[in-house]
C-alpha cells in the first residue's frame, strides 16, 4: 500500500525580487524546480497513476464477452460492498486495526529497550536484523512457521502447545505471523525518534520532581506522538496490502480482501470477475484515504510539540 | 530537432510525435512475422486439421522452421509435463519456452489477451473446462481438429474444435501411511475424531479448481448433487468445527514435513506426489473416495494468435497420438483417448494397472450446473466456514 507515513515538503523557491526584470532568468529559476521534480512526477505517473486509472475504470465499466462492449456500470462497486466482499473487507481492517495496534506497542517497547541499554552494538544489531525481518514475507514466511509452530510444529509438540489451544490456523495465529514483521518495521521508524528524546529532558524532569510515569505521559509521548501514529498507518497499511503469507496458511478460512481480489483476478474458478477485482481494490484505495485522513490532522496536532 | 527548443506550441505536438515513434518503433520489434503458407495453400495459422498443412511431414517440417513453441502454466511435475515437453523438444528439435508454470487458467487468458501480437504470447493452452467455453466465446482460440478428433467424445469437445478436453483425473484422498494409523477411504470416514487436524485441501476452493472439485465431491457424497453443492460446503464447515480440517494449503513441502498428512487432490497429483515421496521415505497411499467420485477434465487450446502456429498444432498432435497420450498415462493422469486406446491395445497396460483404482464411468456436470456450484460456493464458503 502506498501509505507514506513521511510527507515530503517540494522545494518551494522564494523568487528573488532582483531577477524579476530579466525574463530569461525568471524563467529558469522558476523551471528548475518543476524540473527537477520530473522524474519523480513521472515515476509517480507511470507507477502509481496509470494503476490506479486502470483500477479505476475497471471498477466502473463492464465489457460484454459475446459483443466485446464496454458499458458504465455501478455494479462491481455494489457487489464489491455487499455479501462475502463486505465480509472480507470488515475482517482485513479489524486483523490490520489489530496488529497494526499490537505492532506499535510492542515495537516501541522493544526500541526504546534496545535504545535505553546505550549498547551500540547492540542498537545495530537489532535494527540491522529488524531491517532483514520487516522485508520478510510471503509463503516462505509461511511455510516457517508452520514448520516451527503449525499442528506437527517443532515447538508445538516440544511445548505442548495444542493441549494449551494453541492453533496457528486462526485470526490470532495470523495476527502473531504478522507480528513478526511488523514489530521490526516499528522498531526501525521508531528507533530514531527515541534517539530524538534527549536524557537531559527526563533528568530535568527528575529535577522537577516527576516520576517516570509522569514524564512519558507528559513528556516522551506527546513528543513522540507524530512517530507512534505514522507507525501505526505504516503498519496498518503494511497488514492491510499482506497476501501470500495469509493464502498459504489459512486462504481457505479466513476471508481477507487482498485473497478475494486474487479469487477474483487469478483464479482456477471465477470467470469474468476482473471488474469486482478492481472494484475491491478501489475499496481498498478508500479504506487507506479514510486512514490518512485520519491521520493527517492527528499528526499535524501533535507535531506542534515539535515546532 | 530545431523545433523541440522553439518556444511555441509546436514543441508539445514535435515532443509528442517523437515519443509516438519511438512508441511505434518499440512495438514493432515485438510484433510477429506474417505466418507462411503450407505447401497445401492455407496460412499456418488458419490451418484447421493435419489436412491443411498436406500431412504430418509438412506439418512438421512447418514447425521445425518457427522452432520454438510458447507453452504456459505446465508445473513440470503435474501430469508428467515435464517429460512431455521433453520428449517433444527432443523429437521434433523445438525449443519449448515454459512460462508461468505455477499459474491459473485465468493466468493463461489474461496472458493471450494482453501478449496478443507479441512473440512471446503463449500458442497453446491447457485450461480448465469453463475457461475454455468462455475463451471460446470470447474468440481467443483457433480451431483445429487434431487427427484422432473421431475419437474425442462429443461431450468432451467444442464441435467447432476450439477446445478438446485433454486428460483428466478423480479427487482422491491422499494420505501418509506412516502417520495415519488407517487411512481414510470415504468422506464419511474423514469426519472420525481420529483424524483432527489432519485433513487439508491443496487451495482455496474459490481459487483452486482442485479444492473446488473436493467440495463437488464431498456434496456428492453427503445427498448433493450437480445442481446442489452446499452439502460439500456443510461438510467441510463442519469438518473445520470439529477441527478434523485445517486451512493450510497443502502442498509437497507440507506433506514432507508431516503438516497435511491427509490431503484432498486429484489423483494423479496424489499418485505422483507417491512416486516422489517414496524416494523420501514416505509412504503416501491414494484412494478414490466411493461415496463422493467427481471427475473433471482439462481441455486444450491454440491461441488464435499464436506466434508460432505450425508449432502449437504439432504440439496438439503430438499430445493426441498414442505417446503424447501414454506420456499423461505415466504421469498418473487419464487421457481423453483411453478408453479407445485401451480396447484398441495401444495404451500402455502397466501405466493402466498403475493408475488409482476406480470402478464405473466418470460423469460431468453441464456447464451451468458448473457455473451456479461456483457462483454458490463463493457466496456461501466463507461465511460457513468462519468462526
Amino acid at each position: 500500500m502506498p501509505t507514506v507515513a513521511t510527507t515530503v515538503s517540494p522545494p518551494v523557491p522564494d523568487a528573488a525580487p532582483t531577477a524579476s526584470g530579466r525574463a530569461g532568468a525568471r524563467r529558469s529559476r522558476r523551471g528548475s524546480p518543476i524540473l527537477a521534480a520530473l522524474p519523480l512526477l513521472a515515476f509517480v505517473a507511470v507507477f502509481f497513476g496509470l494503476p490506479m486509472l486502470a483500477v479505476l475504470i475497471g471498477a466502473v465499466t463492464a465489457t460484454e464477452h459475446a459483443t466485446g462492449t464496454t458499458t458504465f456500470t455501478a455494479d462491481n462497486l455494489t457487489r464489491s460492498v455487499q455479501g462475502a466482499y463486505l465480509d472480507a473487507l470488515t475482517s482485513s481492517i479489524k486483523l490490520s486495526l489489530v496488529t497494526a495496534a499490537l505492532g506499535v506497542v510492542l515495537g516501541t517497547l522493544l526500541a526504546q529497550a534496545v535504545v535505553a541499554s546505550r549498547l551500540p552494538g547492540l542498537r545495530n544489531l537489532v535494527v540491522t536484523a529488524s531491517g532483514v525481518l520487516a522485508n520478510f514475507g510471503g509463503v516462505p514466511l509461511a511455510f516457517a512457521f508452520i514448520a516451527t509452530l503449525g499442528i506437527s510444529g517443532v515447538m508445538t509438540e516440544l511445548l505442548h502447545l495444542t493441549e494449551a489451544g494453541w492453533s496457528l490456523y486462526t485470526p490470532a495465529g495470523l495476527a502473531v505471523v504478522y507480528l513478526y514483521f511488523l514489530i521490526p518495521l516499528m522498531v526501525l521508524v521508531i528507533a530514531p525518534a527515541l534517539d530524538g528524546l534527549r536524557p537531559q529532558w527526563r533528568e530535568a524532569a527528575a529535577n522537577c520532581g516527576a516520576t517516570g510515569w509522569q514524564f512519558w505521559r507528559l513528556i516522551g509521548l506527546p513528543v513522540l506522538g507524530p512517530s507512534l501514529l505514522g507507525g501505526f498507518v505504516l503498519l496498518f497499511g503494511t497488514a492491510f496490502a499482506a497476501y501470500a503469507t495469509a493464502a498459504a496458511m489459512v486462504g481457505s478460512v479466513l476471508p481477507l480482501v487482498t485473497l478475494q481480489i486474487a479469487d477474483a483476478l487469478g483464479g482456477n474458478v471465477l470467470i469474468g470477475q476482473e471488474g469486482v477485482a478492481s472494484a475491491l481494490a478501489l475499496d481498498m484505495v478508500v479504506v487507506a484515504a479514510l486512514v490518512m485522513a485520519i491521520y493527517l490532522p492527528l499528526q499535524r496536532r501533535s507535531a506542534r510539540w515539535l515546532r | 530537432m530545431h523545433a523541440v527548443f522553439s518556444p511555441r506550441t509546436g514543441r508539445v505536438a514535435a515532443v509528442l510525435a517523437l515519443s509516438l515513434a519511438t512508441a511505434l518503433s518499440a512495438a514493432a520489434c515485438g510484433a510477429k512475422e506474417e505466418a507462411p503458407t503450407t505447401p497445401a495453400g492455407v496460412a499456418a495459422d488458419k490451418a484447421t486439421s493435419l489436412a491443411d498443412f498436406g500431412g504430418m511431414d509438412a506439418l512438421v517440417a512447418a514447425a521445425k522452421k518457427e522452432g520454438q513453441l510458447n507453452v504456459i502454466t505446465l508445473p513440470p511435475d503435474w501430469a508428467n509435463y515435464g517429460e512431455i515437453i521433453e520428449t517433444f523438444s527432443k523429437k521434433y528439435g523445438i525449443k519449448v519456452n515454459s512460462d508461468n508454470p505455477d499459474g491459473s487458467s485465468s493466468d493463461e487468458i489474461t496472458a493471450v489477451k494482453t501478449l496478443k501480437g507479441q512473440d512471446r504470447a503463449p500458442d497453446v493452452l491447457d485450461l480448465g473446462v469453463a475457461f475454455a467455453i468462455s475463451g471460446a466465446q470470447e474468440g481467443l482460440f483457433a480451431p483445429y481438429k487434431v487427427a484422432a478428433w473421431d475419437k474425442i467424445p462429443a461431450a468432451q469437445k467444442d464441435a467447432e474444435g476450439r477446445w478438446f478436453n485433454d486428460y483428466g483425473g478423480y479427487v482422491s484422498i491422499g494420505c501418509d501411511a506412516k502417520r495415519i494409523a488407517v487411512c481414510p477411504q470415504t468422506f464419511a470416514d474423514l469426519k472420525k475424531p481420529e483424524y483432527k487436524g489432519k485433513v487439508a485441501l491443496n487451495g482455496n476452493p474459490t481459487k483452486s479448481g482442485s479444492a473446488i472439485a473436493a467440495v463437488y465431491a464431498a456434496a456428492l457424497a453427503n445427498g448433493g448433487s450437480f445442481d446442489d453443492i452446499q452439502p460439500g460446503i456443510d461438510f467441510f464447515a463442519a469438518l473445520h468445527k470439529s477441527g478434523n480440517f485445517i486451512p493450510v494449503e497443502s502442498t509437497p513441502a507440507t506433506v514432507e514435513k508431516g503438516e497435511t498428512p491427509i490431503s484432498l487432490d486429484w489423483d494423479y497429483l496424489n499418485a505422483g506426489y507417491a512416486k516422489q515421496f517414496a524416494a523420501k521415505g514416505l509412504d503416501w497411499k491414494v484412494a478414490i473416495p466411493a461415496d463422493g467420485r467427481y471427475a473433471n477434465f482439462y481441455s486444450q487450446a491454440i491461441n488464435l494468435d499464436a506466434p508460432h502456429p505450425a508449432a502449437a498444432r504439432l504440439w496438439e498432435e503430438f499430445l493426441y497420438s498414442a505417446e503424447g497420450q501414454n506420456l499423461w498415462l505415466k504421469g498418473f493422469a487419464r487421457p481423453v483417448l483411453l478408453p479407445t486406446m485401451t480396447t484398441d491395445g495401444s495404451a500402455q497396460a502397466d501405466l493402466v494397472a498403475a493408475l488409482p483404482e476406480v470402478d464405473g464411468e466418470p460423469s460431468f456436470p453441464t456447464p451451468a450446473q458448473n457455473d451456479k456450484a461456483k457462483a454458490d460456493l463463493v457466496a456461501n464458503w466463507a461465511k460457513a466456514l468462519a468462526g
